[in-house]
């Protein structure tokens, strides 16, 4: 696929990942452990939200079927999304949150820093814009990882825990295919394997500080952004995101 | 949102004090954390600033309930923006008693082994997405209605908190309304949702004011004190008159067959809530109760683990800094 077919996935890409995980931290609201954290996962998940708006609004346009992005988000099912499995694992407890939004940010900087001196203008400006958001939700989330893997015993031992279980969903992010491969020979997107370089050097400076132990394997589970076999939990996350748009087809809310 | 049925407590101090303290107070001076103030006028600003900050923290949840089924991206934004507004409430609010001499954490254990009361308004369920309408549109309509005055009441940390918090308020309440608006402009069924809501939370947002005080020496002592500004059928009188013509302009039905303009008062007649729902809900017989303070107390017992491991950081951190040193 080339052309603007695969400047519509790429942009899926993007705009899925911050809608599923905006969707995810959304979930916390008025449950966290203190209150300045349900205020600063709230405001992560509406700079998520935000950006999905900017994304999936260009990817309406690229497409240019008249589909906007409510209705990309709203409409699609789940083989449809292109998002990366790791952002559609479910919440676990706040530390298992943190390490998914850290392992994320990380690589949601690394991507943005390159995106927004990307050829294509329109994603360069969007791109740079998240860029500033993403920039304090790494500092934040690779700061809470720390302190709960420096922390107590128990806070180690459950941020240990909340890394293994999340490793095996790192390599996607980085695993590339045809759409990358279009979008990097179109000068939109980065090397992904030079991005993982950059990821690696951030995230073990923090698993250092956090005294956790990186995972030895590299086996990376796969489908999510291809959208050829996500986990099971992005339908049960659709059936509420989705539900008022699908229950009363057409109604402006 | 805010607090209700907060007794003033009896102050046993020095007359003399409390002649010049009330002189302070009738000349529109503020009271400041470092102020001499009667036992009294502290205790009974801890309860009604504390519940007020509970009630923020609580009434996260019954629109919290909605974020995840909003139904667009741009209304999802907007409840989020919203509840996030809520916990910055409580946060200044906490802010506000603190300066009083109780700590964040006394009052939260407080509030969840049940010393310490929220709104009632948030036992009720939300139940369709019409409802993030009507607790806009009323519940902060009607909180807004005790907040506006409580922008001038003497305890200065209390009122400028109160300022702060009555612009975001005036935000909430246009949001719902507009939330009424497109339902009610819309297709039959979010017209019934639209309705129904209104039926639910008519009565329960009556019942934010309080039973009638007007004879209350409680009441009377709060006013003199500046914590209190009007009484509750004053403002109960205010709400109603301000929201019936919202509700016609909607085309929606007040679920009140009483309910008419009087030429004499200049306002309308209306029936009263059942108060005796009101007092059950207040004991813990509401809809809700059970289920929203065991949220909290998951939510607190939970996040045990996360605070302790971030005060273990934060305690070493310092330590290696005062060892650098």
């Amino acid at each position: 696929m080339g052309g603007q077919g695969a400047l519509f996935e790429y942009l899926l890409r993007l705009g899925d990942n911050t809608l599923i995980l905006g969707h995810r931290v959304s979930e916390w609201c008025g449950h966290a452990p203190v209150l300045e954290e349900d205020i600063a996962l709230a405001n992560t998940a509406l700079d998520l939200i935000g950006q999905t708006q900017m994304w999936l609004g260009l990817a309406g346009e690229v497409e240019a079927d008249g589909r906007t992005a409510d209705d990309l988000a709203m409409l699609r099912d789940v083989w449809d999304f292109r998002n990366v499995l790791l952002v559609e694992q479910p919440n676990g407890n706040f530390g298992q949150t943190m390490m998914r939004q850290m392992l994320f940010d990380a690589f949601h900087f690394e991507l943005l820093s390159d995106l927004a001196g990307a050829g294509d203008d329109r994603i360069a400006a969007v791109a740079a814009k998240a860029l500033k958001e993403v920039t304090y939700h790494f500092d934040r989330s690779s700061e809470t990882v720390i302190g709960l893997g420096d922390g107590t015993e128990e806070s180690h031992a459950r941020m240990q825990a909340a890394l293994d279980l999340l490793w095996p969903y790192v390599g996607e992010m980085f695993t590339p295919d045809d759409i990358d491969a279009a979008m990097f020979e179109a000068g939109v997107a980065p090397d992904l394997r030079l991005l993982r370089a950059r990821f690696d050097s951030r995230v073990d400076r923090v698993l250092k500080d956090a005294t956790l132990a990186r995972p030895d394997s590299s086996y990376a589970q796969t489908g999510g952004k291809t959208g050829f076999r996500h986990s099971e939990h992005l339908g049960h996350l659709l059936t509420q995101m989705q539900w008022l748009q699908r229950a009363y087809p057409g109604a402006v809310w | 949102m805010y607090a209700q049925m907060i007794k003033s407590e009896a102050t046993a101090d020095d007359p003399e004090k409390l002649a010049a303290f009330q002189a302070r107070i009738d000349a529109g001076e503020k009271i400041e954390p470092k102020d001499w103030m009667p036992e009294g006028y502290r205790k009974t600003l801890i309860r009604q600033i504390g519940q007020h900050a509970h009630s923020e923290i609580v009434g996260q949840l019954p629109e919290g309930n909605w974020i995840t089924r909003a139904p667009t991206l741009e209304r999802k934004a907007i409840l989020l923006a919203k509840v996030q507004d809520e916990a910055g409430h409580g946060l200044y609010l906490y802010g506000a008693a603190e300066t009083l001499g109780v700590s964040r954490d006394e009052l939260t254990e407080m509030l969840l082994d049940g010393r310490m009361k929220y709104s009632s308004i948030f036992n009720y369920p939300t139940l369709t997405w019409a409802d993030m309408g009507a607790v806009g549109w009323l519940v902060d309509g009607a909180a807004i209605m005790n907040q506006v005055p409580l922008q001038r009441t003497s305890y200065g940390p209390y009122s400028r908190a109160m300022i702060r918090i009555c612009k975001e308020e005036s935000f909430h309440q246009r949001q719902g309304y507009h939330i009424m608006m497109k339902m009610a402009q819309g297709t039959p069924a979010q017209k019934k949702m639209a309705q129904d809501a209104l039926n639910r939370f008519w009565y329960p947002s009556l019942m934010m004011f309080g039973p009638s005080d007007k004879d209350s020496v409680h009441s009377a002592q709060s006013m003199a004190w500046k914590i209190k500004m009007n009484t509750n059928d004053e403002l109960r009188q205010k709400f109603v008159d301000q929201t019936v013509p919202q509700a016609e302009y909607l085309g929606l039905t007040v679920p009140d067959a009483d309910l008419r303009w009087n030429e004499n008062k200049a306002g309308y007649d209306f029936s009263q809530p059942d108060w005796s729902e009101f007092f059950d809900v207040l004991k813990g017989n509401g809809p809700c109760n059970t289920e929203r303070l065991a949220a909290r107390n998951k939510a607190w017992d939970d996040g045990a683990w996360v605070r302790d491991g971030l005060m273990a950081h934060a305690a070493k951190k310092r330590a290696a800094r005062v060892a650098a040193e």
